[in-house]
């Protein structure tokens, strides 16, 4: 990964030009020449000086320290990754914002300025891996391709690529929003009835008015009814509810209970490699110690008990293990995983004593026909009352996912099984301190789990409606896969599940070489040039994890089926090309080719 | 509670178990912890594995005594849970709020109680209390929750062309699509011309704004931020006492070390700078104190700062090198005659380059509070002036995990920098719906200084902002020492036993801090009028048998 300073050095025409003198500022370097910076050992600030060139010159205070600096700054903080929005996607954004000002053809001037080329020096203390930028060598050397947008599907973000709102989930939170609306005969009974509902478990019936701190009431109630109809049956109580800021907020919350100890006592989390970087991200923050367990590649990134086991008892050693993370269906890999599987995890979390988590906001995304989603807590349930009555288990949904997409609303909830009493207290303070959960987001919850019944005016639109986006979906996992898997050195699993495909890239030697030489991870070097020549912004595997030596993306299934078959069409396009500029020279090279493509 | 609960975090010792494979995973960070794989598995251990296998396909191993009572032990235990989450206390929903709810289900099971209905004054929760919402901003919202209502014709064309903007800044025209994680920018842009119209045109960058999930997560990111070092080093925030308790629970779960100053009663709650002083040099003794927080117009105390008082703080902060967080989300809840609300921005800037080139400062709105009350919606921003720019990536990244703010909130923002304007079909309707609002704010705010200074032992400052009154109370001796007895703060015993009587919710001021040995209680003048009256006789026929009962 790379930092918003190379980026922008890489990308933006020289650090005068009054256009974007800004950008440069933003990524911390002197637009003017300003006073000296004093170097500390091991480290280059940028900030202090140039923050103030601007104002004026010679006053003694300018020189001085500021309180927050790298230096100063929480060093979990520091240690925080979050690839789904790092330094690809401001790079797409800036592309997106100049395209809109029809500034691209300027392309040829971005050539960088030689005299511009003094490095930037590596700060051992940022972040993100940095790439440094090497002579001339510049992503434009790879053709002069222009696309017209920049097409993102790096995030699971439905309505941004098209997907429509649910109808009756917006009449309702429009009702609740604007409770005169009650009133007009354009809104159907169904949809007021359910806002009145959500109104009067509000304070002063107002959505204006803090929730309990676990969420409004009768949609807790609600989310336990859900609960127990989707798994048959399997008793859910509403006071284990607990409504949340998306699902992130719920893991995070859960996270932070759960870390504790120093030295070999810290409490260790197993995640799964790749994972979401949300697990790596909040473990970094609460400074807990990582453990990768590695999904199965080559059984369609099934989960392997023995590796689990094997990540478990390599831990031990170094630190406590307490929690296991599973997010079913994957993110980012597509996999939904059978029955006997979570079986065997829930087992294996009996035996170790691990709490276990999980992630299971995909669950309405499931498109193989061969697959079915089975959440923790029945499988739990049918393996009898010992394990149901002593596993520790939370399980997350949201509203952002499945066929609502309603990301923006930030709606979700959690099922705590099991917990401590005492700990759940002190659940109950933790969220209390945030007072609580956005209320729309939680109106928004309310709908996806009481949704229109059968005889209710609004179900054959309701029905129509999510049967259309799931569809969509589905067909868009399989031509994603099929596309794929028709390229020379792409390897695709079948997108079983969730909005991703994960597929594996063969990037040559040399190209790995010259990511090398960036100190870039090789997949960051592949997404970027992609992204720089096509417009298309995926992330790379290196953000999520990955085996070493082999190197993934991440792409959402999300853009409309027109879009999807020309960015597939892109992107093969792309991949070819790069395969032929960076296996020019030598056998070597090609004959790796080609046993990739043999694997 | 002793209102100055010091921490130190003993030194982590955090074995660095990254091996340096799979950096970009782990990342190279100093302070990840993180177990990979070989790549491979091969060399993983067999051994152990075989003993677990055993197990695998049989039934649970017997972990219960014969009779199966005893349980088994849980992973996650009052003992084994993260001892920081434990420490945190935020009273604002404490045990008090718990038994009003449980007071609540009781009265509506049809239990005989000494009052019909619970009050509850606890929470500045305006539409809770029934404060009516602005007809503009839910006209708005409906619009952009639900677009087809852009083609009907009773909602006014303002509200739908705000309806339309709004939507246009949403990926896919939808409040569906995750935000950027600043907030969006069309917004970000409104706040920077609400601050400059506030500012009476101090600049502001819209780049300085960043959205926020109400002011609170903005407050806890930037003390996330802050937070660093070890023993003596470890980052120490000024606070005042008494004080909103999200700053000591923020504190408490980051392990900072909260350093208190107090303000001044007699003085009307103001801030004084020797006082100032002294808690920062006693501080800097056994931490690093780095930033300062002030709220104004104060929560729990009413008060709204003087010009110069601001001033003051600010060449304080700047003397002694302070990160500035001002909490202002009360800049609209102003009652007293002779005050005005001051931002901290403006009066940076108004002290010349000298200052407003240096002090970093941080401040906070919401759209929970004023004259709106949307709390529910948890919309926010901050503006944060001078922040290193490397740190501001940081905060980039670290807002990012969490995706972005709620998009409603956001639009609720949006709406409260960037209101009707005079020409505008919704503007006469908007203004009197607001100034409605802050007039009976400020009503009631005079109402309860009057009649709690009527009652002998209550001493209350005047509420010249904010929306709450923390009277001073004076507790019998014989009442101290059997709350002594029962382990409980004399103001809590005070106010529990207020609940049981009389119904009335409010929060006890050793939840917020207070001087050693003074009592307080903190109760908002959200209630409507007529229900304050009946709350605050109340409160004075209480006052008067509890002191009667322990004399």
């Amino acid at each position: 990964m790379l930092r918003l300073r190379d980026v922008v050095q890489r990308s933006v025409p020289p650090r005068n030009s009054p256009l974007y003198s800004g950008l440069w500022q933003r990524a911390g370097y002197k637009t003017q020449p300003g006073p000296q910076v004093t170097e500390q050992p091991g480290l280059k600030r940028f900030g202090t000086a140039e923050a103030t060139v601007q104002t004026g010159a010679g006053h003694p205070c300018r020189m001085r320290e500021k309180t927050l600096t790298m230096a100063s700054l929480s060093p979990q903080v520091k240690a925080v990754e979050y690839a789904v929005r790092g330094p690809i996607v401001i790079r797409a954004g800036d592309i997106e914002k100049r395209l809109q000002q029809h500034l691209l053809d300027v392309s040829p001037s971005w050539e960088r300025d030689p005299s511009s080329v003094a490095l930037p020096e590596v700060s051992p203390m940022f972040p993100f891996k940095l790439w440094v930028f090497s002579g001339s060598v510049s992503l434009y050397d790879g053709g002069k391709e222009s696309f017209t947008e920049v097409i993102k599907a790096n995030i699971g973000d439905a309505h941004a690529m098209g997907q429509q709102p649910i109808t009756f989930l917006r009449q309702v939170v429009a009702l609740c929003c604007y409770p005169e609306l009650l009133q007009s005969p354009s809104f159907p009974e169904d949809a007021k009835q359910r806002a009145q509902h959500i109104l009067q478990g509000c304070g002063g019936q107002s959505l204006g008015s803090y929730s309990a701190s676990q969420g409004v009431e009768c949609i807790r109630q609600h989310v336990a009814e859900f609960i127990t109809e989707r798994d048959q049956s399997v008793p859910s109580d509403w006071n284990n509810i607990y409504l949340t800021s998306g699902a992130s907020d719920g893991i995070m919350s859960i996270l932070k209970l759960l870390v504790s100890g120093e030295g070999s006592g810290r409490t260790g989390v197993l995640i799964p490699i790749p994972q979401y970087p949300l697990y790596s991200a909040a473990l970094s923050e609460l400074d807990a110690v990582h453990i990768h367990y590695y999904l199965d590649e080559d059984s369609c990134w099934a989960l392997d008990i023995e590796e689990l086991q094997r990540a478990y008892l390599s831990a031990k050693q170094l630190c406590t293990p307490r929690a296991l993370c599973i997010i079913n269906p994957g993110n980012p890999t597509g996999q939904v995983q059978s029955k006997k599987c979570i079986e065997e995890v829930l087992h294996f979390a009996y035996e170790e004593n691990l709490f276990v988590m999980a992630d299971e906001v995909y669950q309405d995304n499931v498109y193989s026909a061969d697959c079915h989603f089975y959440s923790f807590k029945k499988v739990l349930y049918e393996m009898g009352p010992e394990y149901f009555n002593n596993v520790e288990l939370v399980s997350f949904h949201s509203t952002s996912k499945g066929y609502t997409g309603e990301c923006g609303f930030r709606g979700g909830y959690m099922e705590v099984l099991n917990m401590d009493p005492q700990v759940k207290e002190q659940l109950v303070k933790l969220l209390s301190v945030r007072l609580c959960p956005p209320v729309p987001g939680q109106a928004a919850m309310d709908v996806i789990v009481n949704p229109p019944r059968e005889h209710e005016p609004s179900y054959a639109q309701f029905i129509k409606e999510k049967s259309s986006v799931l569809d969509v979906l589905a067909q868009k996992a399989r031509l994603t896969e099929q596309i794929l898997n028709s390229v020379p050195g792409i390897k695709c699993n079948p997108v079983q599940g969730a909005m991703y495909a994960f597929p594996r890239i063969f990037i040559p030697p040399r190209a790995i070489q010259e990511a090398k030489a960036r100190s870039m991870a090789p997949d960051m070097l592949y997404c970027l040039k992609l992204l720089e020549e096509t417009g298309i912004c995926v992330i790379p595997g290196s953000g999520f994890g990955q085996r070493e030596g082999t190197y993934h993306f991440r792409m959402t299934i999300l853009p409309s089926p027109e879009k999807l078959t020309v960015l597939l069409g892109k992107l093969k396009e792309f991949h070819l090309r790069f395969l032929e500029k960076y296996s020019q020279e030598g056998a070597q090279s090609s004959s790796l080719h080609r046993e990739e493509r043999a694997h | 509670m002793s209102a100055t609960r010091m921490q130190l975090l003993s030194p982590r010792n955090v074995r660095l178990l990254s091996r340096g494979r799979n950096e970009l995973l782990a990342g190279a960070g100093p302070r990840v912890c993180s177990l990979t794989s070989p790549p491979l598995s091969s060399s993983s251990p067999g051994r152990a594995l075989s003993s677990l296998s055993a197990t695998r396909r049989g039934l649970p191993k017997e972990k219960m005594s014969e009779n199966g009572v005893l349980p088994r032990a849980k992973v996650l235990t009052i003992d084994s849970m993260n001892p920081t989450v434990k420490k945190m206390e935020y009273a604002v929903r404490g045990p008090i709020v718990q038994r009003a709810l449980e007071l609540e289900r009781e009265l509506s099971e049809g239990m005989k109680k000494p009052f019909v209905e619970v009050i509850k004054a606890n929470i500045g929760d305006a539409h809770a209390m029934g404060q009516q919402p602005i007809t503009f901003f839910r006209q708005v919202l409906a619009l952009c929750s639900y677009p087809e209502l852009l083609n009907e014709s009773s909602f006014p064309e303002d509200a739908k062309s705000r309806a339309r903007r709004i939507l246009q800044s949403c990926g896919g025209n939808s409040m569906g699509s995750y935000s950027a994680s600043q907030g969006i920018e069309s917004v970000r842009q409104d706040v920077a011309r609400y601050i400059e119209r506030r500012d009476g045109g101090v600049p502001c960058d819209p780049d300085n704004i960043f959205l926020t999930t109400g002011a609170s997560d903005g407050i806890v990111t930037m003390l996330k931020l802050l937070v660093c070092g070890k023993g003596e080093t470890r980052t120490g925030v000024m606070i005042s006492i008494p004080q909103y308790p999200l700053y000591s629970a923020a504190l408490a779960e980051l392990a900072a070390v909260q350093v208190n100053y107090y303000l001044n009663e007699e003085k009307c709650w103001s801030m004084d700078l020797s006082e100032l002083q002294r808690s920062l040099d006693e501080a800097r003794r056994h931490c690093n104190p780095r930033a300062l927080c002030v709220i104004n117009p104060g929560n729990p105390t009413g008060q709204v700062q003087s010009r110069q008082c601001i001033e003051d703080v600010i060449r304080f902060a700047a003397k002694e090198r302070l990160f500035l967080m001002a909490d202002e989300v009360y800049q609209d809840n102003v009652y007293a005659e002779g005050c005005q609300f001051h931002s901290f921005k403006k009066v940076l800037f108004d002290m010349g380059p000298e200052y407003s080139d240096i002090v970093e400062l941080a401040s906070f709105h919401s759209t929970s509070k004023c004259y709106m009350g949307e709390c529910g919606f948890r919309g926010g921003y901050m503006e944060i002036i001078n922040l290193d720019e490397e740190v501001r990536a940081q905060l980039t990244k670290l807002l990012s995990v969490r995706l972005c703010p709620p998009v409603p909130g956001q639009a609720l923002m949006d709406l409260v920098v960037n209101p009707p304007q005079i020409g505008e079909p919704s503007y006469d309707k908007f203004i009197k719906e607001r100034s409605a609002t802050l007039s009976v704010l400020a009503e009631k705010a005079k109402l309860t200084e009057q009649v709690l200074n009527t009652v002998k032992g209550i001493s209350c400052n005047p509420v010249q902002g904010a929306m709450y009154s923390f009277p001073r109370i004076s507790i019998p001796e014989k009442a101290i020492k059997e709350a002594t007895d029962k382990g409980q703060q004399a103001d809590m015993f005070y106010c529990m036993k207020l609940l049981e009587e009389t119904g009335i919710c409010l929060v006890p001021g050793s939840g917020f801090g207070q001087r050693d040995g003074t009592y307080h209680f903190r109760m908002t003048i959200l209630p409507s009028t007529d229900k304050l009256k009946i709350l605050l006789n109340k409160v004075k026929e209480f006052h008067q048998k509890f002191t009667e009962q322990y004399s």
